[in-house]
């Protein structure tokens, strides 16, 4: 299945390479780089390319391009998940997934890539599994090692891969048993020029952190379980217990991970947080144009709304912009023609406004379009949606683990048409 | 470079980062380090090796000294060393033999963990020579104890085959061995090697496709996917098509399922033709739904294309849901998955309509998936949508990202097309595009329009004449060039602009773009043949250009032309009709979408993704006409049951654990299996000390044939996980006629019952010839009571009060567990409630037990305890 694995970095070097087949020469990815000249943006390059002898399927994660060599018929999204997962993994162990950290831990990148795949086909690839084979660098153990000449390789084996719960190791032990759950809504608009609804849905995540000793059988049950429309587990859940009771019943994973994806079922109408009143224009033959955005607060239910940054790519005529914020601070690249406003916190009494001058390239026809408004903001101790977690029992253990729910709202993709 | 100086402070495992002058040097160093008697040198030098690897640098010439340390104590100076070996073994043959001998002392190694790792470095290493040596470890492996042991063997296959393709057959061999395994963590892998050795040996699929079905849910995620796939060709070759006419009759799974081999019935069907599904077919489709739900993108992507090619249609769009979730996933795979969805959205409009604004452009969606979804939304297009569709449109073609409102006026021209209603509304906005500042933009609406124009012969005139005046702005080749070509298509209709508009580009024609230049040429052909009074020199200055042009291809046209329609003594008889040729309807361009001739690939394939065949891309058969014998997949109980035991520690689900069962000839087993298993559970949980314990079932009477008048009635408990639905008891029901005479509808009536009791019945048999048995199954649920069950058992003119009471085994079901507990006690919970029953023995000195049972349900607890203690007593 999966041939090699080249890692490239945004100036097209290729700084790592592991085969895990007969030896692929570093020439196949010129055909990449003449795909990514193609593109000109790096969100363009297509994922899938097909070479005379090879097909190479790549990602785009922080910077780096993790391109495999594939050389027979495959499923592209097998590779395109095992992909995200191997990068999900290398954030897992080093904090970040970036080009110096990847460097500076070669030999765990190497002996990680050695044990998730096995001649192409993946074979671990829990992070539980992978941590009980091969420990995750800290700086303390660093430094332990280089005096004790120890090493990060496990020498305990893997009995987790054997068990029916494989994303479980056995003898978890903690003296401050802890679950944490972190409900975290996104919600994904579209607001009109009007200022009406096109579209918007919240598309919502469970991230849970468990600290639990021994072998908890938890399971989460909800006050409102109907609303979650479509939902996608961890495959530690019991789907049965699900279909008949809407209870989430699993025996977790240790440590951090998602338990459930869900969508909120689009019949119920999704209140929007905040609204923007806007006007950009832009005049005929004279180089310059108005911009005015007030972002205010709405349907919020008594939360604040904090976080607010708000993102305009403007059209290629703008030269540049003089504006002034009530609130907060904005920035305008005039490369990259990017308008980011980072406004904090929205007070209900003075609402933040950016207004101010747009300076036009002399001559250029007037903007078509007007530039669409990317908003993100965050409401803390609120599940947009509704979503309520009725309670957490656990079965299995004696002792009395803590127990916590966060709540979170986020913006997703939120655009606003202008 | 600015990370030269970061490297030089780090000093271990990044020295091999410095600039390759000293490398020498720096060889010389390792190999002493890797001599050297410490540990942590040699790990250094590893490290730094590895290091070198990863950067693509040559390392090979440290071979010797890097192979000397394969047996070192330290695991991760192992674990690196063999990182080496699978990279350079194949480049140094000789010396990667003497690796080889460390790898089969670990081959006989009692962890099962280094034995599996063993092997798979063994047969990672590409050598030729050793492939008599890999064939006995991967023979050796497959019936090891250990699943894990028995998965890398699967994995060796693969690699195995590939170093040596003449090992074929005693390769499949092997996987026929291991497809029979029933490990959760050996069917992803087998299945694979299955897929690349031999795809096309389907019959080995064929008595282990209900096994797969059921143990799908808990194969590992890529398992899982490899599986389905497998399991979507494996349907095709093996079902009839359920999509061949209306009248569907869809037998869900309860009646029917587990009884294909009530061989009456299925006859009946056949004669009334009409399509049912195979059971197996639905055991299919029910297995993998639940997966719909998996967080792995590739394993969604993978039940949707099953239900894609083998649901019946009505039942394939509840894959859509969790389709369109996978939108919200990174970039990457929502660009396969909308291609994915825009080859379904063109057979099947319906499944993606209700998520129409799902699939709404965002501006900072990338240009490839802007397009794909504009793509969806046009064939989702349909006269009640279509207003909104259109509101959207206009939204998209002032987008700034110009490629993308190019292709969305596109979009524009294929809905007018496709919904005659809203063609003028789409060509009056596409004539306002065409005052566009953008070229792009006017250029593309000039072609569209120019489509649109051709498919509706209506007058248009006033359109013609606009996009004449448009030709002194516009500089894009294609736009002048379809302008140009409808002028002369049309020239009749606009007879004073035409002349006026070839004397313009006459004068423009050397600085034309060839495209240009070939149509200027054609609209002179045409304009001298209609009217050739105003345009006869000027079409002949023209065609003098030509006959010097640069381009072979317009000196060729205009000869072709001038031979035409200028007659001459030459010419012959083709230029009488040289009108007919050039002034001929035309037929109306399709506008049809680019995903159209991509359905013939599997879905969610590189095949499909690409549009053109991958190497090794197996194609989906058709539907054959009649089923093959669905007997094949029928795996005879004695069999199974002796496979269910062997593995019992490792299956997970639904397994009829014997013991527990109630009828004396079991529970004479059962001290010996509980000291045998022991026992066995020490050598890795494996308890094929069961094999000899037989499953016999006993028979009870229903009816005596002398009360039933003839008719004699026995029942058993078939001890099949629940068909009928999880609380219901199955009971095995074979009815005798010992009459001479036919006995006709014997069915079931009068049911006294227990409060919440409830009887599945079977279904009524019609006609029951004399001296022939029938076997029915029918469905109870006791509640967990050991209560009667009383109904009537009725023939056509005759009833005969009947009853049924189950022993309190047969009221259980067995449990999972782990193997700590089960050292301790057996489990089983009951079959209604679900309620935990759990047994303990207890073995003490002097032959004395204890004998425990806990559960809530006191009844059936202190019935069990009555009936376990003698027959214990007795062992």
């Amino acid at each position: 299945m999966i041939h090699s694995l080249f890692l490239i970095n945004c100036s097209g070097d290729i700084f790592l390479e592991k085969h895990w087949k007969s030896v692929v020469s570093q020439s196949v990815c010129d055909y990449f780089f003449e795909a990514q000249e193609k593109a000109i943006d790096v969100e363009n390059v297509p994922p899938v390319i097909s070479t005379p002898h090879h097909y190479l399927i790549s990602i785009y994660r922080d910077k780096i391009f993790f391109v495999s060599v594939i050389q027979t018929e495959v499923p592209p999204l097998f590779v395109i998940e095992f992909l995200h997962r191997v990068a999900d993994t290398f954030q897992d162990y080093f904090g970040e997934c970036s080009e110096t950290a990847i460097k500076d831990n070669v030999v765990i990148v190497y002996e990680l890539l050695e044990e998730m795949l096995d001649n192409g086909f993946p074979l671990a690839t829990e992070s539980n599994i992978l941590k009980e084979l091969i420990k995750p660098p800290t700086i303390l153990r660093s430094v332990v090692n280089s005096i004790t000449g120890s090493s990060n390789v496990g020498d305990t084996l893997p009995t987790g891969q054997l068990s029916n719960i494989p994303w479980r190791r056995a003898g978890v032990k903690y003296t401050n048993n802890e679950a944490y759950f972190d409900v975290v809504e996104e919600i994904d608009a579209i607001i009109d020029k009007s200022g009406s609804t096109v579209f918007a849905e919240i598309q919502g995540v469970i991230d849970s952190c468990i600290k639990l000793s021994g072998m908890p059988d938890l399971s989460l049950s909800f006050m409102n379980p109907r609303l979650l429309d479509d939902v996608s587990f961890h495959p530690c859940i019991r789907f049965k217990r699900w279909e008949s009771e809407r209870v989430l019943s699993f025996i977790p994973p240790d440590g951090n991970f998602r338990l459930i994806s869900y969508r909120v079922s689009s019949q119920n109408l999704v209140a929007i947080p905040v609204y923007v009143k806007h006007m950009i224009s832009f005049k005929e033959n004279s180089s310059s144009g108005r911009f005015d955005v007030t972002i205010g607060p709405k349907q919020n239910m008594g939360k604040t709304v904090e976080g607010v940054v708000m993102t305009v790519h403007m059209p290629k005529a703008v030269l540049n912009m003089n504006l002034t914020a009530t609130q907060g601070s904005y920035t305008f690249d005039p490369v990259t023609k990017v308008l980011t406003w980072d406004v904090g916190k929205i007070t209900p009494q003075k609402l933040p406004n950016l207004k101010g001058i747009v300076n036009l390239q002399s001559g250029a026809p007037k903007p078509e379009e007007n530039p669409s408004l990317n908003i993100q903001f965050k409401i803390q101790q609120l599940a947009i949606s509704g979503l309520k977690v009725n309670r957490l029992d656990m079965y299995g253990e004696k002792y009395k683990p803590f127990k916590g729910v966060k709540y979170i709202t986020k913006a997703g993709k939120f655009q606003v048409r202008t | 470079m600015s990370s030269e100086a970061s490297i030089y402070n780090r000093p271990s495992v990044l020295d091999c980062f410095r600039s390759s002058g000293n490398s020498w040097f720096q060889k010389r160093n390792l190999k002493q380090m890797l001599e050297s008697s410490k540990d942590s040198a040699k790990l250094d030098a590893m490290k730094r090796i590895v290091g070198m690897i990863a950067k693509g640098k040559n390392a090979s010439e440290l071979f010797p000294a890097v192979v000397k340390n394969v047996a070192s104590k330290n695991i991760e100076i192992k674990k690196l060393v063999y990182v080496y070996l699978m990279r350079y073994a194949e480049e140094q043959q000789d010396l990667a033999l003497l690796s080889i001998s460390t790898f089969q002392r670990a081959l006989k190694d009692p962890n099962q963990l280094i034995r599996a790792s063993a092997l798979r470095v063994l047969s990672s290493i590409r050598v030729p020579i050793i492939v008599p040596i890999m064939m006995l470890a991967i023979k050796e492996a497959s019936s090891d104890l250990s699943p894990y042991v028995r998965k890398n063997a699967a994995h060796a296959i693969q690699k195995l085959y590939s170093l040596d393709p003449e090992q074929k057959e005693m390769l499949i061999e092997v996987i026929e061995k291991l497809l029979k395994d029933r490990s959760t963590l050996v069917a992803g892998s087998v299945v694979m090697a299955f897929e690349e050795v031999c795809p096309d040996r389907i019959d080995l699929i064929h008595k282990n496709y209900r096994k797969l079905c059921n143990l799908l849910v808990d194969v590992e995620e890529w398992g899982q996917v490899v599986i389905i796939h497998m399991l979507t060709r494996y349907a095709r070759t093996q079902f009839v098509s359920p999509w061949k006419d209306d009248e569907v009759v869809e037998e869900y799974s309860e009646n029917n399922f587990y009884e294909s081999d009530e061989e009456q019935k299925e006859k009946d069907r056949k004669v009334k033709n009409i399509y049912t599904m195979d059971p197996d077919h639905r055991l299919l489709l029910r297995n993998t739904k639940p997966l719909l739900q998996s967080r792995n993108a590739a394993v969604v992507m993978a039940v949707a294309q099953l239900y894609w090619h083998l649901a019946p249609k009505s039942e394939a769009s509840i894959v859509s849901k969790s389709l369109v979730r996978l939108l919200h996933s990174n970039r990457e795979v929502q660009y396969i998955v909308l291609q994915n969805i825009a080859t379904m959205s063109i057979q099947r409009k319906g499944m993606f309509e209700p998520y129409l604004k799902s699939f709404y452009v965002r501006s900072t969606d990338p240009t490839m998936i802007k397009t794909l979804k504009l793509e969806i939304l046009t064939n989702l297009a349909n006269e009640a949508n279509i207003s909104t569709l259109l509101r959207e449109f206009q939204t998209y073609v002032k987008s700034q990202d110009k490629q993308f409102a190019a292709a969305t006026i596109q979009a524009i021209g294929r809905c007018a097309t496709n919904i005659t209603e809203v063609t003028d509304t789409c060509l009056n906005g596409l004539v306002c595009l065409l005052s566009n500042r953008d070229e792009i933009v006017v250029a593309e609406s000039v072609v569209v329009i120019k489509k649109l124009l051709q498919t509706q012969p209506a007058h248009h005139g006033e359109i013609i004449k606009h996009m004449a005046k448009l030709l002194d702005n516009i500089t894009v080749p294609v736009a002048r060039a379809s302008i140009l070509w409808l002028i002369g298509e049309y020239c009749e209709r606009v007879p004073k602009i035409a002349p006026d508009v070839l004397r313009k580009t006459a004068k423009s024609f050397t600085t034309e773009d060839d495209l240009v230049k070939l149509q200027i040429l054609n609209l002179g052909a045409k304009l001298y043949l209609t009217n050739s009074k105003q345009t006869k020199l000027l079409t002949q200055y023209v065609l003098n250009l030509g006959k010097y042009d640069q381009s072979y291809d317009i000196r060729d046209r205009t000869r072709f032309i001038r031979q035409l329609i200028v007659p001459n003594e030459k010419s012959g008889a083709l230029s009488k009709y040289a009108k007919k040729i050039f002034l001929a309807q035309k037929p109306a361009p399709l506008l049809e979408s680019p995903f159209k001739d991509r359905d013939h690939f599997q879905l969610g394939t590189l095949s499909h993704t690409l549009n053109s065949r991958a190497t090794g891309y197996l194609e989906l058969s058709n539907w054959p006409e009649v089923a093959p014998d669905p007997s094949v997949r029928n795996v005879d109980v004695a069999e199974s049951t002796k496979e269910w035991t062997g593995i019992l520690g490792m299956t997970k689900k639904e397994k009829p654990t014997e013991k527990f069962y109630s009828e004396s000839e079991e529970e004479e087993d059962e001290s010996t299996n509980t000291s045998s298993s022991s026992r066995c559970l020490e050598s890795n949980l494996h308890l094929h000390c069961l094999e000899n314990c037989i499953f016999r079932t006993k028979t009870h009477e229903l009816l005596h044939r002398m009360s039933g008048k003839g008719l004699a009635a026995h029942y058993h408990f078939s001890r099949q996980p629940g068909i009928f639905g999880d609380h219901m008891v199955s009971v095995q029901v074979t009815v005798t006629n010992t009459t001479d005479q036919k006995i006709e509808n014997i069915h079931i009536k009068e049911k006294k019952l227990p409060p919440g009791m409830r009887v599945h019945e079977f279904n009524p048999i019609e006609c029951l010839e004399p001296a022939e048995s029938i076997t029915v199954s029918m469905g109870i649920d006791f509640c967990d009571s050991t209560q009667m069950a009383s109904f009537q058992l009725c023939t056509k003119d005759d009833h005969f009060n009947v009853n049924i009471q189950p022993p309190v085994g047969e009221l259980l079901l067995p449990v999972t567990m782990s193997e700590k507990d089960f050292k301790k006690e057996f489990a089983a919970k009951t079959v209604h409630s679900g309620s935990l029953m759990l047994v303990t023995v207890e073995l003490k000195e002097s032959s004395t037990a204890q004998l425990v049972i806990n559960t809530e349900k006191t009844v059936i607890g202190s019935v069990l305890l009555r009936e376990l203690k003698p027959v214990l007593s007795q062992g």
